[in-house]
């Protein structure tokens, strides 16, 4: 599990984004973070794996402090947890595959990666995850030539293919439609369902939040103002996170949307997946 | 659709860049080819490049120091003449590449003058300014006169081939208001063309004001006057120490001009 | 009543407040002043009679320099194909080079940002503040003349050029790329070969075919300095005034121009 102990950040221009934060996320629980922009949920999620230093504070994954990590170790600590990014972030002139082994990188030396050598074993759990997304078909295209979900997808594909033992998420949804948005999102609980993963996922689409995630913890300017399960996010908590604003239909137009979506929740994967394969 | 998987582990090669297998080995053979041709036949007297070896650390030591005293009234009339070149043919060279340059632009010159221009601002670019440097010696004579005729030229080929192109992609939408207001062809010019193009042509100018200076310190070394006349004579006596200074000075007047100009053009835009 | 005595003044519209307008018609003065201070003292040190004479001379050259004498066209191959050498092998020279170059000058990868990085700026400097013509003048002096000059001269040229436009494009690319590979353990090396190298790439291609072709156009006239190439030829012919010869090779050389920039537009295209 991992457990983060009085986090805080302070950048060099001297703005203090986190400020002594503690979550305790346990295996396999899907947890959002909402908040506002610049309450620090990037910060946090960057803190976790050092893409951004911490000032102070403790970072432990299944019992390896993280922030004290020389960077050799650092690297193959990385290797443990996967990270998905807002706007996708592929290296948009490699192919789909390319992308893919990519999350391999810490595992094989550089001159193989060079040579774009990499195990058999690595190639087939690549064409197996990018059939379980639907996009085995397009190995060989070029990243820039996917759509913003098939992109998405791909980036999912590379986070889990470093079989990591947490996943980050960063804005998943931040340059989707709403549709595709859903498609993602269920896309992400699944898989981490499948090999009960943790994830932490940034999201400030409150309402996609309230679908997907097991628990909910709300962050304003760089503090916790709640942590608890999804159905407890009444007006007046998130009037707390945001300010003053008329909630109540928020909230409401998430139970609407959330049953009829439940209903064909079964059925859609399987269809949406066979359609992207090419195979209707 | 079949659904069956192959049994076998899938391969998974990068594709190659050129994907026409005769194509990329046609250019990498080809590549090889030359690249030995060019290699094998480029004579290379290598006794005389060892006997030099000496010369060049002596001119390298010459940076330390150089010498800016002995020759420094040729100097100083050297660097002044190739800034007045540099700043009247540029001011001369814009000028006239303003009419080329419009005539060169095909959504706004009749056919005859797009072909008239075109072929000016072609023969323009095609010549080093060298070459056109030597021919201008020939015919006004030796001074600063042929290097001024010569960037003058140049700057045209430069200025006026760039402006046909901001003028070709220009919004035409904006262009075609302003004419529907009925203004006349010159007030066409001035209102619905020149705002749009006038911003980035300044930016260039500056540019080409540097370029100038730069080549000005060349068309010297052919007659054209200018620093590049009395950089030529200090390697002819072999004053290293000389001609370190002068390299010093063009290097930094260049760096001066590169980044007053980058400013300036930040500040117009 | 009262409003009868109100005068509502009328309204002035001006392109430019005051100042603006001051301020704009000063810069006119002080350029036209400059211009004129400039061209005065070149003016001086002009020889008008020889000026007056020009076109009479340019007439007389023109009929000296028809017909090109086409014969000689077969002395010329060796020249040309020193040309293209000297720019193809110049342009690989200095990419060899320039590439670290660029990379310690980005601000994004450079190892260093107050040591290495000036260091790196100042080469690119140097080297472009230099024509080539100056460096095959230097290079002649001290390795001698002849092609190996030429590719030297081209090479030290071009490095500032390729790598000021290559660490430019390095400091523009997408970092949450660079970021999202970094994010899965790879090592330095790794990052930059996965995350850097594919997006600089179309704009490495890109500068070093334009260089190429800027380095043709350069390299006709290297010879004259004594480096090498068509333009020893030329500077032969002239000097000995065959202007039959003269002519061949201008047209020799627009040619060559024409083609190399044909193929550098090409090669571009099919790049982007």
């Amino acid at each position: 599990m991992l457990r983060i102990k009085g986090l805080t950040k302070r950048y060099r221009t001297g703005d203090l984004a986190l400020k002594g934060i503690d979550i305790d996320v346990p295996d396999g629980q899907v947890m959002a973070l909402i908040g506002p922009s610049g309450a620090g949920k990037s910060t946090v999620i960057r803190c976790i794996n050092r893409l951004v230093e911490p000032t102070s504070g403790t970072i432990t994954l299944n019992d390896t402090e993280i922030v004290a990590l020389s960077s050799g170790n650092l690297r193959r600590m990385r290797r443990r947890m996967g990270m998905i990014f807002q706007e996708y972030a592929l290296v948009e002139r490699l192919s789909v595959m390319e992308n893919v082994l990519s999350g391999r990188l810490g595992y094989v030396g550089f001159w193989q990666s060079w040579a774009r050598k990499f195990p058999q074993s690595d190639i087939d759990e690549a064409f197996r995850l990018l059939a379980r997304v639907g996009l085995d078909h397009m190995a060989d295209k070029r990243a820039d030539e996917l759509s913003g979900g098939q992109r998405q997808r791909v980036g999912i594909c590379r986070a889990l293919i470093q079989n990591p033992e947490l996943l980050l998420v960063d804005e998943p949804t931040a340059s989707l439609d709403p549709k595709t948005s859903r498609q993602i999102m269920r896309l992400i609980k699944e898989l981490c369902g499948e090999r009960k993963l943790a994830a932490i996922i940034n999201i400030h689409d409150v309402m996609l939040a309230q679908m997907f995630a097991e628990r909910i913890v709300g962050l304003k300017l760089g503090e916790i103002v709640y942590d608890g399960p999804p159905d407890k996010l009444t007006p007046a908590v998130l009037t707390e996170i945001y300010g003053e604003e008329d909630w109540a239909s928020t909230i409401r137009k998430a139970d609407d949307d959330a049953e009829p979506v439940d209903e064909v929740a079964p059925a859609t994967p399987s269809i949406e997946r066979d359609r992207l394969a090419g195979l209707t | 659709m079949s659904l069956a998987l192959p049994a076998a582990p899938r391969r998974w090669k990068k594709p190659p860049a050129i994907k026409r297998a005769w194509l990329r080995w046609t250019l990498i053979v080809g590549a090889a080819v030359y690249l030995s041709l060019a290699l094998g036949t480029t004579h290379v007297n290598w006794a005389r490049v060892w006997e030099g070896l000496p010369r060049g650390i002596q001119f390298i030591t010459a940076f330390l120091p150089p010498d800016f005293t002995s020759r420094w009234t040729e100097i100083v009339e050297g660097i002044a003449e190739t800034l007045w070149m540099t700043v009247a043919a540029t001011v001369v060279g814009i000028v006239l590449s303003v009419p080329v340059g419009i005539g060169a632009a095909r959504n706004i010159a009749p056919l005859p003058v797009y072909y008239f221009c075109r072929s000016v601002l072609a023969v323009s670019r095609s010549f080093q300014e060298i070459i056109l440097a030597i021919f201008f010696v020939k015919l006004f004579g030796f001074g600063p006169f042929a290097g001024f005729v010569t960037l003058s030229f140049a700057t045209i080929g430069f200025y006026g081939k760039l402006l046909a192109e901001d003028i070709e992609d220009m919004d035409a939408s904006q262009a075609e208001a302003v004419r529907a207001t009925g203004a006349g062809w010159l007030q066409w010019l001035n209102y619905g063309v020149q705002p749009q193009v006038m911003p980035r042509m300044i930016g260039l100018g500056l540019y080409r004001l540097d370029i100038n200076f730069r080549e000005s310190a060349v068309v010297g070394i052919v007659g054209g006057g200018g620093i590049g006349a009395t950089l030529n004579t200090s390697f002819d006596r072999y004053e290293f120490d000389s001609a370190a200074a002068i390299i010093l000075i063009i290097i930094a007047i260049v760096m001066a001009v590169e980044y007053s100009s980058g400013y300036l053009r930040r500040w117009v835009q | 009543m009262m409003s009868d005595a109100i005068v509502i003044p009328k309204k002035v519209w001006q392109r430019r407040d005051r100042k603006t307008q001051f301020a704009v018609w000063l810069a006119w003065l002080f350029g036209t002043a400059v211009f004129v201070y400039c061209f005065q003292l070149i003016s001086e040190r002009t020889i008008w009679a020889f000026v007056l004479d020009a076109p009479a001379q340019a007439v007389d050259l023109g009929s000296r320099m028809v017909p090109p004498a086409w014969g000689y066209i077969h002395y010329l191959w060796r020249p040309i194909w020193d040309t293209l050498n000297i720019a193809t092998l110049g342009t690989i020279i200095s990419i060899v080079i320039a590439v670290p170059i660029a990379y310690c000058a980005a601000r994004n990868t450079t190892p260093s940002v107050a040591f290495v990085r000036p260091v790196a700026l100042f080469i690119i400097v140097a080297s472009r503040s230099i024509n080539s013509l100056i460096w095959a003048l230097m290079l002649v002096t001290i390795v001698g003349p002849g092609v190996f000059a030429g590719i030297i001269a081209i090479g030290l040229r071009s490095i500032g050029f390729v790598a000021k436009l290559l660490y430019e494009a390095i400091e523009e690319i997408d970092e949450s790329q660079v970021e999202a590979v970094r994010a899965t353990g790879a090592s330095p090396a790794q990052t930059t070969v996965y995350g850097i190298v594919p997006q600089v790439m179309p704009a490495f291609a890109g500068i070093t075919v334009f260089r190429w072709d800027i380095n043709i156009r350069e390299s006709t006239v290297l010879g004259l300095v004594g480096a090498g190439g068509i333009g020893l030829e030329l500077n032969a012919a002239i000097t000995q005034l065959y202007w039959t010869q003269v002519s061949l090779m201008l047209l020799v050389i627009i040619a060559t121009v024409i083609l190399s920039e044909w193929v550098s537009a090409k090669v571009r295209h099919a790049i982007i």
